[in-house]
């Protein structure tokens, strides 16, 4: 068998979707002109699956804070935090989210993924158990496997799945951690935390909570589920993300765990990335500043999201199981699915397309993910665009 | 190495509640190849696989099997392990 061979399965998926639409292969976002709208194939086209939930990478105070510390600090630090890596941005913006989350220890990585790579494979090892939910990101199943834990899934938001699991595993006597996300990248359903948090302390068990959709997003105050759950003080690790509702990229991961500071020393893909660059994490921390001084933002984001959801639910769309700024649409048939995504394309309106085995439920799914930025026009657009091709659903 | 007849005949049962009635399953079946398991499918019947035998799977072990009958070796290596 050659080194290749093991590719063919894939060139071969490629070309058979090659034949339902050639453009999906070749989208290039050829000049973004504002967080909502780009020139997509020499037309003006609306964003709609960008996970740019609040307009942070087009907001004026953060363009200048990155061109600002590109000018003080340089465009990369050339070198890993535990080197020459660590500039004083790094270290102001780990103390800003502390504060934010109100968490004593946080620690920012060079991308989200990167984030659950560096605290799964360091915080739990062979010895330990992960039961994590089975929509769960890529980067934790990663970030397990790196670390080489045994992993258990529980089917998804089934809360009685995760205590049968619970009550066998708890015989082996080790170290659990459950694992869970705000809110899924792909149905946009959250998590019931509340009822997680209530299974942990009932047996003894640490919780993690990946907030990369739902910072700034969910909670009164934009911290996430956690927040909106009023379960903060329970959750041992928070994971986030720069690069959604901040417009940057990083990661960051919070507790109030003490030892959370020696995965600097314990976490290879911490210890061995180079650190972000300074533009990056000043960007970051200015749309931070921006969160916590504007919550008309997600106010807006979330009419928008309902406005949407309501008005697909009415054409007779088949969505995700709750309104949110992830609206998955589901086709059932993939040749049908891309040509909606081709049809919404052709009247300007840009959608993720995502199709099994990346989808929870084998359906393909045009997901849409709004925006704070999208005006109530862009919104109807949206669902006009939509309707053109509801009878391809 | 064999597995236990009594692990395999569970788990053929189980199988067959699963995948199409036409198909024909005995131990060296390919869950993916011959019987089109996809990941979905898989999470469901490895449910019932664990509820059957009152076990926790992990997903680690998963990457090892490609037949019935290597399912049936992990089932009998983890039924030797207290849980």
């Amino acid at each position: 068998m050659g080194l290749f061979d093991k590719f063919q399965k894939i060139q071969q998926s490629i070309e058979t979707l090659q034949q339902y639409s050639d453009s999906f292969f070749k989208v290039v976002l050829e000049e973004i002109l504002s967080s909502t709208e780009a020139i997509i194939d020499g037309r003006k086209t609306i964003l709609a699956g960008t996970n740019n939930y609040l307009g942070m990478p087009h907001r004026k105070e953060c363009i200048e804070a990155a061109c600002k510390a590109v000018r003080e600090h340089g465009t990369g630090t050339t070198g890993s935090r535990m080197a020459n890596g660590t500039y004083s941005v790094h270290v102001e913006l780990e103390q800003a989210i502390s504060r934010f989350l109100n968490k004593k220890h946080t620690i920012v990585f060079t991308t989200g993924y990167s984030a659950n790579l560096s605290a799964l494979s360091t915080l739990v090892g062979p010895k330990d158990i992960v039961i994590l939910d089975a929509d769960c990101h890529a980067s934790i199943y990663d970030g397990c496997r790196l670390g080489g834990v045994q992993v258990y899934r529980f089917r998804h938001n089934d809360v009685s799945d995760l205590e049968k699991r619970l009550k066998r595993l708890i015989k082996k006597g080790t170290n659990i951690l459950i694992a869970v996300e705000g809110l899924y990248s792909m149905l946009g359903d959250r998590a019931p935390l509340r009822q997680i948090v209530e299974l942990k302390k009932a047996y003894g068990a640490y919780l993690l909570v990946d907030e990369a959709h739902s910072l700034g997003v969910l909670g009164e105050h934009g911290r996430g589920l956690s927040e909106e759950a009023g379960v903060e003080e329970d959750v041992d690790f928070v994971i986030g993300t720069f690069s959604k509702s901040l417009g940057s990229v990083g990661g960051y991961c919070s507790s109030n765990h003490k030892e959370l500071e020696l995965l600097r020393f314990a976490s290879r893909p911490y210890v061995f990335t180079a650190s972000s660059s300074p533009a990056n994490i000043a960007a970051a921390r200015k749309a931070l500043e921006i969160i916590e001084k504007e919550p008309q933002l997600r106010s807006r984001l979330w009419d928008n999201a309902n406005l949407l959801y309501g008005q697909l639910k009415e054409m007779g769309f088949s969505l995700g199981p709750e309104p949110s700024p992830i609206i998955p649409v589901r086709f059932s048939e993939i040749p049908k699915a891309f040509a909606a995504w081709n049809g919404l394309l052709e009247n300007g309106v840009y959608v993720n397309m995502v199709l099994p085995p990346a989808t929870p439920d084998n359906t393909a799914l045009l997901r849409c993910s709004l925006s704070a930025a999208h005006s109530r026009e862009q919104v109807e657009a949206i669902a006009k665009a939509f309707q053109k091709v509801k009878h391809l659903a | 190495m064999r597995a236990d007849d009594n692990t395999l005949s569970i788990i053929i049962d189980i199988l067959k509640q699963h995948v199409s009635k036409d198909l024909q399953i005995h131990e060296d079946t390919d869950l993916e190849a011959d019987l089109s398991i996809d990941s979905l499918k898989s999470m469901e019947i490895l449910a019932a696989v664990e509820d059957a035998f009152d076990i926790s799977i992990p997903i680690n072990v998963l990457s090892e099997v490609q037949t019935v009958k290597d399912l049936a070796l992990q089932i009998d290596n983890l039924l030797k392990k207290p849980e």
